[in-house]
């Protein structure tokens, strides 16, 4: 399988994921805008926090080329972040109150600067790196398989998507083998003490629903997944983040292929929780692309839909006041991480 | 009626609808049926295994449509949700065949 942006497909356009998004069932008033709900709840405009996490996009390049991406990411995307625009992310992530750097891409291992960047991070003092790996990276070239002891000598929490603890639905959302090395790679970490008790090696795995359908209940499926991989791999891990498909991007070319697209849709909406606007991530961290532009979160980046702080819009032109302001840009796909008990990348948020 | 057919998959959103013609017996219903579902001596995970070979064995497309989503939801392997269709079809099975009994027993009786 290729990106939609390799086929050219119709929605690999911004403008026509848009389109999607905002007719439809939102055209003729039959469900409420996520703006409008917004302000039903007396929560719109939508406000920043204390800006914690900076979650840069090394680029969209990736070994995997997964059904649901929404970064249509894969092998046939070159787009990557260069060392020049790295070091202004350092230059701010030095003077700023930031905890937390989450790096993400495609697979934000294949940059090439990758290493250079996480060693200059490091010592900026930051507190946490997060690198958001596919896992199948670190089998797919002998000049990867030391990656595990790179993060590991750099304490870096490593963040993995496994869609289930099973073969049959993680090889069909994330291609043919997937599983089988996603599963030695988890051994690999395990054996250098990732997701053991007391070592303070983080390993955390995101679930995502491999299908049209919402995750369920976070814990429970923590449970299962750690009791199936314990019990069949002898793999163990930290927490397990329950991630909602947003429809954009390639989830939303399987959803409109498979005809789910409006009852998925209208899902979200019925399930939409004025409890779980508190803790969105888009409240507390700005997401970086590979050319240095700034949005509210990686999925308004990939539907290039910048921070609105006019002037401050890069990275180059950091001005946190303006950021502090701004209001946070939303659209219809924003009722992916309002549903049920909410989804970030760092999990529910209700 | 503008259905062409007894069941419309639309009709299982409205299915809160039925409170608005008895209210009081709707909403003893809704509340009793989200209590049933809880995680209890039963996890949620189990009863919708449970809920799901039930919508089989009574036939109820609705059901079928609400319980798959729910397993899939749930994290229930395809594997299990087939066993549970086995089961119910099983105890269907059972509950045709185990009147064979019956059947034997007359035929004994009107027999030489």
């Amino acid at each position: 399988m290729k990106s939609l942006h390799a086929r050219k497909h119709d929605l690999a356009s911004v403008d026509n994921q848009l389109k999607f998004l905002n007719n439809g069932i939102f055209e003729n008033g039959k469900l409420d805008s996520f703006e409008k709900q917004l302000l039903k709840s007396g929560r719109w405009p939508l406000k920043p926090t204390e800006l914690e996490i900076f979650q840069i996009n090394l680029g969209y390049m990736c070994n995997q080329t997964c059904k649901h991406c929404h970064v249509d990411a894969g092998p046939d995307r070159k787009e990557i972040m260069t060392r020049d625009t790295m070091q202004l992310c350092l230059d701010v992530l030095r003077n700023t109150q930031v905890h937390t750097l989450d790096l993400t891409g495609g697979a934000p291992e294949m940059n090439p600067d990758f290493r250079w960047f996480v060693e200059e991070a490091v010592k900026t003092g930051v507190e946490e790196i997060i690198v958001r790996s596919n896992l199948t990276i670190i089998l797919a070239n002998p000049k990867y398989h030391d990656l595990p002891d790179f993060f590991k000598k750099h304490k870096i929490r490593v963040v993995s998507s496994l869609p289930y603890y099973k073969k049959s639905k993680t090889d069909r959302q994330r291609g043919d083998g997937v599983f089988d090395k996603s599963i030695r790679a988890l051994t690999m970490l395990n054996e250098l003490g990732y997701g053991k008790p007391e070592t303070g090696l983080v390993l955390d795995l995101v679930y995502n629903p491999s299908g049209a359908f919402l995750p369920g209940d976070q814990l429970s499926l923590e449970n299962d997944f750690k009791k199936s991989l314990l019990a069949e791999f002898e793999i163990t891990f930290n927490h397990l983040f329950t991630i909602t498909n947003l429809p954009i991007s390639r989830f939303l070319e399987y959803l409109v292929a498979s005809e789910n697209y409006e009852d998925y849709m209208e899902s979200l909406v019925m399930a939409f929780n004025p409890l779980t606007v508190d803790g969105l991530m888009c409240r507390n961290t700005i997401s970086i692309d590979w050319k240095g532009f700034l949005y509210d979160c990686d999925f308004n980046q990939m539907l290039e839909i910048k921070v609105a702080a006019k002037g401050s819009e890069h990275i180059s032109a950091w001005n946190i006041d303006a950021l502090a302001k701004r209001n946070i840009m939303t659209n219809q796909h924003c009722f992916g991480c309002t549903a049920g008990a909410g989804s970030s990348c760092q999990g529910t948020t209700a | 009626m503008s259905s062409k057919t007894y069941y419309d998959p639309a009709d299982l959103k409205k299915f809160g609808d039925i409170s608005e013609w008895n209210e009081k017996l709707g909403t003893k219903f809704f509340d009793w049926y989200d209590e049933v579902f809880k995680d209890g001596a039963l996890t949620a995970r189990e009863k919708s295994l449970i809920a799901l070979a039930v919508s089989h064995a009574i036939q109820c497309p609705y059901c079928i449509d609400a319980y798959t989503s729910d397993t899939l939801k749930k994290g229930c392997s395809e594997e299990e949700m087939m066993e549970a269709v086995h089961v119910a079809g099983a105890i269907r099975g059972g509950a045709s065949l185990v009147h064979g009994v019956q059947m034997m027993n007359k035929a004994k009786k009107l027999s030489m």
